[in-house]
C-alpha cells in the first residue's frame, strides 16, 4: 500500500537561483574554453554568449516563479548545464570539422533550437497550468502518437537518413517526429493506464500464476503497442522500440505494480529481438557489428567503423580526456549528433562523461522524486513515464556507444545536434516542472 | 504506486551504474590497448603530429620537422640523409621510428621528464609545447670523408675520439634516404619500405653496431697481444713463428697469409714483428700457450661481450665458449666463433690510443630544451682500464710499425704517426674475406681512433686484404679528422 507522504519543502526558488549560476557558468565557460582552444576568444561575442544565457535562464526562471512557484528547483538548472555543454562541445565540432575543411554551423544552429525549446517550455508554463487537463486528452494523444510515429514511413514525406527513416522534410527541415510522438504517448499511456489499473490488475485470467488481464481492456493498450512497435521495425528503428517498449512495461509495471509484467515485457521483447536478429538482414548487421566490432572483417566493412572511430576517441581520453580542442572528434563520423558521447568521453575524458551521466540521473531521480510526491495516479505516470524514458533513451544511447549494446539511432537529450530532440526534451522538462509544482505546492501551501 | 515508482528509480540508477562501468571500462582498463590498436589514427596522429625537435651535427640541423599542410602537421626533413641515416635512423607514421629518433624519443618529442619545466612554461605562456634539440657527436667532416672513402661498398667504418669516447663518424653502407620512410602519403611509405626490405644489399642495417657482426680477423691479434703485454711478454719478447703450425688433435695447419714465413730465417722472430707481419703462426701458438681464459678475460676488459645503448643499442661482440685446441688457436686470429662489431673493433684502438684507458663511446653530445638551455649533457665516462700505460705505450709502438713497415703501409699519411692493424678474415662461407682495419693518430697524442670494415673482399674480391681496401679508407677518416684538429 502506498502511503502519501507529506512533503515539507520549501518553495525552492532560491535554490535554483543558485543552481542556474552555476548552470549558465559551466554553459558559458565551456563555450569560453572551447573558443580559446581553437584561438577565436574574442570577450566581446563571449559576453553577448553570457548575457544571452543569462537572460535566457532568468526569463524561463521568473516563468517559473511566476506561474509554477513550487517547482522542482533542480530541473531547469540540470538542463541548462547539459544543454550548454552539449552547445559548446557541438561549436568544438565545428571547428575540427572547419579544421578539415567542411564548413558546419551546427552550433549556431543548436543555439537557435535552444533559444526555441526555451521558448516553448514558457509556452507549456503558461498554457498548461495543470498537468491533469491532459488526461482529457489520453486518447488523442495516443491516436496523435501513432499518426506522428507513422509519418516517415509516408511515401514523399519521409527522409532516409543514416540508414534509418526516421526523419521528414517539414519546411526545409528535418524533423524528427518520434521525438514528439514520444510525449503523446506518454500522455497516452498514462491517461489510460490510471483510469484502467485496476481493472487491468485484477480482472481477467490466470495462467502460470500470474494474473492478467482481459483481452477487451487490453485491447487499446496491444493494439497501440503493436502499431508502434511495427512501425518502428519498418523504420529500422530499433531504438526507439527499445524506447517505446521500455517505457510502455515501465509504466504498466508502475500502474499495476505487478512483477509479472515486467517479466513478460522483457521475455516478449529479448524473443522479438532474436527473431527480428535473424529475419531481417539491417538489424542482424547491426548485432554483428555489436558483437564482433573489433573483427577487421566488419571493421572493414565499415559496419562497425563508426562505433569502433568512437571508442578510440573515448579511449584516447582516458580519465581526463584530451581537453577541449585537443582532441579528434571530427574523427567520427556524426560527432556532433549520435556520437556526440564519444566526443565528449574524448575530449573531457572519463570525469567529464561521469558527470554527464551524472546530470543525467539527476535529472531522472527528481522527475521520479515528482512522481512520488505528486497526489494524482495520471501525476505519477506521466511524470514517471517521463523519467524513466529519459533513463532509458540515455542508456540506449551511451549503451550502444559504448558497445554494452548494439547501436541505434536514438540522440542524447539536450546534448546531441538536433532541432526535434532539443525541442521535445524541453517540452519534457515543462511538464515535468509543471508536475513538480503540483507536487510540492500543497505542502507549501500548509506551511 | 509509490513502490513500484522507487523501484523502477532503483532500475534507472542500475541502468547508469552500468553506463558508468562499461565507460570505465573502454576509458581506463581497455584503454591502452584501444589506443594501442593498429587502426586507431589518434595515437598517431598526437604523437606524430607534434613539432618534434631536430637533430644537429656541427651545429647544423641535418634531422627536422617542417610545417606542411597534412593532418600530421610536420614532416621530417633530412639535409644528407642517407649520409646520416644509420644513426639518425627514420622516422615514420607507418614503421615508427629507429635510430636516434627511437632511443632519444622522449626528447625530441617534448614529453620527457627533463622537459617537465619548460612544458609547464609552455603551457602558462600559452605555447606550443616543442620537442627538444639533440646534438650529436658526428663530425660533418669525417662522417663525409668515411662515406665518400667507402663509396658504394657494403661494410662500416666507425671513428672515435679517444679521449672522451665520443664517436665522430658512424657510417654504414650502404645507407637509404629517411626521407622515404618519413612522406605522409603511406602508400608511397609502404612502397619504398617494401624495396629496400627486399633489397639484397640490406641498406635499412647499421653494420657499424648491428646486423651481422664480422669475424675481426687478424685485428684481434691486438687483443692477443694486448693479453700478452699482461702476462709479461715484452715487445721484443721472441715467440714461436714457423713457417706452418700444426694444430693438436687434428691434421690441419695454420698457415700465414700466402702461405709466407714469417721469419726471415728460422722458426721465431719479436713479438712486435709479428704483430707487424700479422704472423698467423705466432698468434696462434700464442695463444695456445697463454690458454683462451687469459685472451677471454682481456677481450672483455675491452668490450667483448657487453650489449651497449650508445644510446643506440649496439650489439655484443661475441666471444666463443669454451674453445678446445684448435679452436683456441682459430680464436686468437680472429676467426671460428669471434665476431665483433666495428664499434667495438675501434673501441680496442680507442683504448690502446688512450694510455689504455677505453672511454665508454656514445652519439649524444648535448640535448637543448626549446628554450636552449641545456637540459642534459653526456660526460666522458671511462668504460674500463684494459691496459696500463706503459703497455699501451709498448701496444702502440707495435701498431706504428705496422703501419710503417708491416701490411698497413696504405694508411700512412706523410708528416704524421699513424698506428694501425690490418685484418683480413675468413667469412668461412669460401668467398672474399672481410678487409678489416684498425687505426689511431697521431700515435703520440691521439684524436681519433678507427675502425673500417669491408665486406666480402669489396671490389678486390679474394684478392682483398685489410691493408689493400680498407687500410686507404682509414687513412682518409684520419686526414679529415687531423684538419679539424688543426682548424680548430
Amino acid at each position: 500500500m502506498a502511503t502519501v507522504s507529506e512533503l515539507r519543502v520549501r518553495s525552492g526558488r532560491r535554490a535554483e537561483v543558485v543552481l542556474l549560476a552555476f548552470g549558465v557558468t559551466i554553459a558559458v565557460l565551456a563555450r569560453a574554453l572551447v573558443d580559446y582552444h581553437a584561438d577565436v576568444l574574442v570577450l566581446g561575442p563571449l559576453g553577448l554568449y553570457a548575457a544571452a544565457a543569462v537572460v535566457l535562464a532568468g526569463a524561463c526562471h521568473l516563468v517559473i516563479r511566476r506561474f509554477a512557484p513550487a517547482a522542482d528547483p533542480v530541473l531547469l538548472p540540470v538542463v541548462i548545464a547539459l544543454n550548454g555543454l552539449g552547445l559548446a562541445l557541438i561549436r568544438r565540432i565545428d571547428f575540427a570539422y572547419e579544421a578539415r575543411g567542411r564548413d558546419t554551423s551546427f552550433g549556431d544552429a543548436q543555439m537557435v533550437w535552444t533559444v526555441v525549446g526555451a521558448a516553448l517550455l514558457i509556452a507549456v508554463l503558461l498554457l498548461i497550468r495543470d498537468h491533469r487537463t491532459l488526461r482529457r486528452f489520453t486518447y488523442t494523444a495516443g491516436v496523435v502518437g501513432i499518426i506522428t510515429y507513422m509519418l516517415p514511413i509516408v511515401p514523399g514525406l519521409g527522409v532516409e537518413i543514416n540508414g534509418a527513416q526516421v526523419w521528414i522534410s517539414l519546411f526545409g527541415r528535418s524533423v524528427q517526429p518520434g521525438e514528439f510522438a514520444k510525449i503523446a504517448l506518454v500522455v497516452f499511456f498514462a491517461g489510460y493506464l490510471v483510469t484502467n489499473r485496476d481493472t487491468l490488475a485484477l480482472a481477467g485470467p490466470r495462467f502460470l500464476g500470474m494474473r492478467f488481464p482481459r483481452p477487451r481492456d487490453m485491447g487499446p493498450l496491444l493494439v497501440v503497442t503493436l502499431t508502434a512497435l511495427v512501425i518502428m521495425v519498418a523504420q529500422t528503428d530499433l531504438g526507439a522500440a527499445l524506447l517505446f517498449f521500455g517505457t510502455f512495461v515501465g509504466l504498466l509495471y508502475i500502474a499495476t505494480e505487478r512483477l509479472s509484467w515486467v517479466v513478460l515485457g522483457a521475455g516478449m521483447f529479448i524473443g522479438a529481438a532474436l527473431v527480428a536478429s535473424v529475419a531481417f538482414s539491417h538489424v542482424a548487421a547491426r548485432f554483428d557489428a555489436w558483437l564482433n566490432a573489433f573483427d577487421p572483417e566488419v571493421y572493414s566493412s565499415g559496419r562497425s567503423e563508426q562505433l569502433v572511430r568512437g571508442m578510440f576517441g573515448m579511449a584516447s581520453g582516458g580519465l581526463f580526456g584530451t581537453g577541449l580542442g585537443e582532441g579528434r572528434p571530427d574523427l567520427v563520423p556524426y560527432a556532433e549528433s549520435d556520437f556526440i558521447i564519444a566526443s565528449m568521453g574524448e575530449e573531457l575524458g572519463l570525469t567529464g562523461l561521469m558527470a554527464v551521466l551524472t546530470l543525467y540521473l539527476i535529472l531522472v531521480q527528481r522527475a521520479m522524486r515528482t512522481a512520488i510526491g505528486v497526489r494524482d495516479g495520471f501525476g505519477k505516470l506521466m511524470a514517471s513515464g517521463l523519467g524513466f524514458a529519459i533513463a532509458i533513451q540515455v542508456f540506449i544511447v551511451v549503451g550502444g556507444v559504448t558497445r554494452l549494446i548494439p547501436l541505434t539511432g536514438l540522440t542524447t537529450p539536450f546534448l546531441a545536434y538536433g532541432g526535434s530532440s532539443i525541442i521535445a526534451n524541453w517540452i519534457v522538462v515543462a511538464l515535468l516542472l509543471r508536475i513538480s509544482d503540483q507536487a510540492r505546492r500543497p505542502a507549501l501551501e500548509h506551511a | 504506486m509509490n513502490e513500484p515508482i522507487r523501484r523502477i528509480s532503483v532500475l534507472a540508477l542500475v541502468l547508469f551504474l552500468s553506463l558508468m562501468a562499461v565507460a570505465s571500462y573502454i576509458q581506463v582498463l581497455e584503454a591502452e590497448s584501444l589506443n594501442a590498436d593498429p587502426r586507431n589514427v589518434r595515437t598517431l596522429y598526437r604523437e606524430y603530429g607534434d613539432f618534434r625537435g631536430p637533430l644537429v651535427v656541427d651545429g647544423e640541423a641535418v634531422v627536422s620537422s617542417t610545417p606542411v599542410d597534412t593532418p600530421f602537421n610536420y614532416l621530417r626533413t633530412y639535409t644528407d640523409g642517407p649520409l646520416y641515416a644509420p644513426v639518425t635512423g627514420y622516422y615514420s607514421i607507418v614503421y615508427g621510428r629507429t635510430g636516434i629518433e627511437q632511443s632519444e624519443n622522449a626528447l625530441l618529442a617534448g614529453s620527457a621528464d627533463a622537459l617537465f619545466w619548460s612544458r609547464l612554461g609552455d603551457l602558462f605562456a600559452g605555447e606550443e609545447q616543442e620537442g627538444a634539440t639533440v646534438q650529436l657527436t658526428l663530425r660533418a667532416a669525417i662522417q663525409e670523408a668515411a662515406a665518400e672513402a667507402l663509396g658504394d661498398r657494403s661494410g662500416a667504418v666507425v671513428a672515435m675520439d679517444p679521449r672522451t669516447g665520443e664517436v665522430l663518424a658512424m657510417v654504414s653502407s650502404p645507407s637509404y634516404d629517411p626521407a622515404l620512410l618519413a612522406s605522409h602519403n603511406t602508400d608511397e611509405v609502404n612502397e619504398n619500405y617494401r624495396e629496400l626490405l627486399a633489397d639484397p644489399d640490406e641498406p635499412l642495417i647499421n653494420r657499424a653496431i648491428a646486423g651481422d657482426t664480422y669475424p675481426p680477423g687478424s685485428v684481434f691479434k691486438l687483443v692477443v697481444a694486448a693479453a700478452a703485454l699482461e702476462s709479461g711478454y715484452q715487445p721484443e719478447t721472441l715467440v714461436n713463428a714457423p713457417r706452418e703450425l700444426s694444430l693438436p688433435q687434428t691434421s690441419n695447419t695454420i698457415r700465414n697469409y700466402g702461405n709466407a714465413a714469417c721469419t726471415s730465417s728460422g722458426d721465431t722472430t719479436t713479438l712486435e714483428d709479428a704483430l707487424r707481419t700479422s704472423c698467423n703462426t705466432a698468434f696462434a701458438d700464442l695463444g695456445l700457450e697463454m690458454g683462451w681464459g687469459i685472451i677471454d678475460r682481456k677481450a672483455r676488459e675491452f668490450g667483448w661481450g657487453e650489449q651497449l645503448d650508445i644510446p643506440l643499442s649496439a650489439a655484443a661482440s661475441q666471444l666463443p665458449d669454451d674453445p678446445d685446441a684448435p679452436q683456441t688457436a682459430m680464436s686468437a686470429l680472429g676467426q671460428y666463433d669471434v665476431r665483433a662489431t666495428p664499434l667495438q673493433l675501434a673501441m680496442v684502438a680507442s683504448a690502446v690510443a688512450n694510455d689504455g684507458q677505453l672511454m665508454r663511446p656514445y652519439l649524444v653530445k648535448s640535448v637543448r630544451g626549446p628554450d636552449l638551455r641545456v637540459v642534459e649533457t653526456t660526460t666522458p665516462e671511462v668504460f674500463s682500464n684494459p691496459m696500463t700505460a706503459s703497455q699501451a705505450a709498448d701496444l702502440t709502438d707495435m701498431m706504428v710499425t705496422v703501419v710503417d713497415s708491416g701490411t698497413g703501409q696504405s694508411a700512412q699519411i706523410s708528416g704524421l704517426t699513424v698506428a694501425g692493424k690490418t685484418g683480413t678474415a675468413e667469412t668461412g662461407s669460401g668467398g672474399p674475406p672481410h678487409a678489416h682495419f684498425v687505426a689511431f693518430a697521431p700515435a703520440e697524442n691521439p684524436v681519433i681512433a678507427v675502425a673500417v670494415v669491408i665486406e666480402n673482399g669489396g671490389d678486390l674480391g679474394s684478392e682483398a686484404t685489410g691493408g689493400r681496401l680498407a687500410a686507404p679508407v682509414a687513412r682518409a677518416v684520419i686526414q679529415a679528422a687531423l684538419a679539424l684538429e688543426g682548424g680548430d
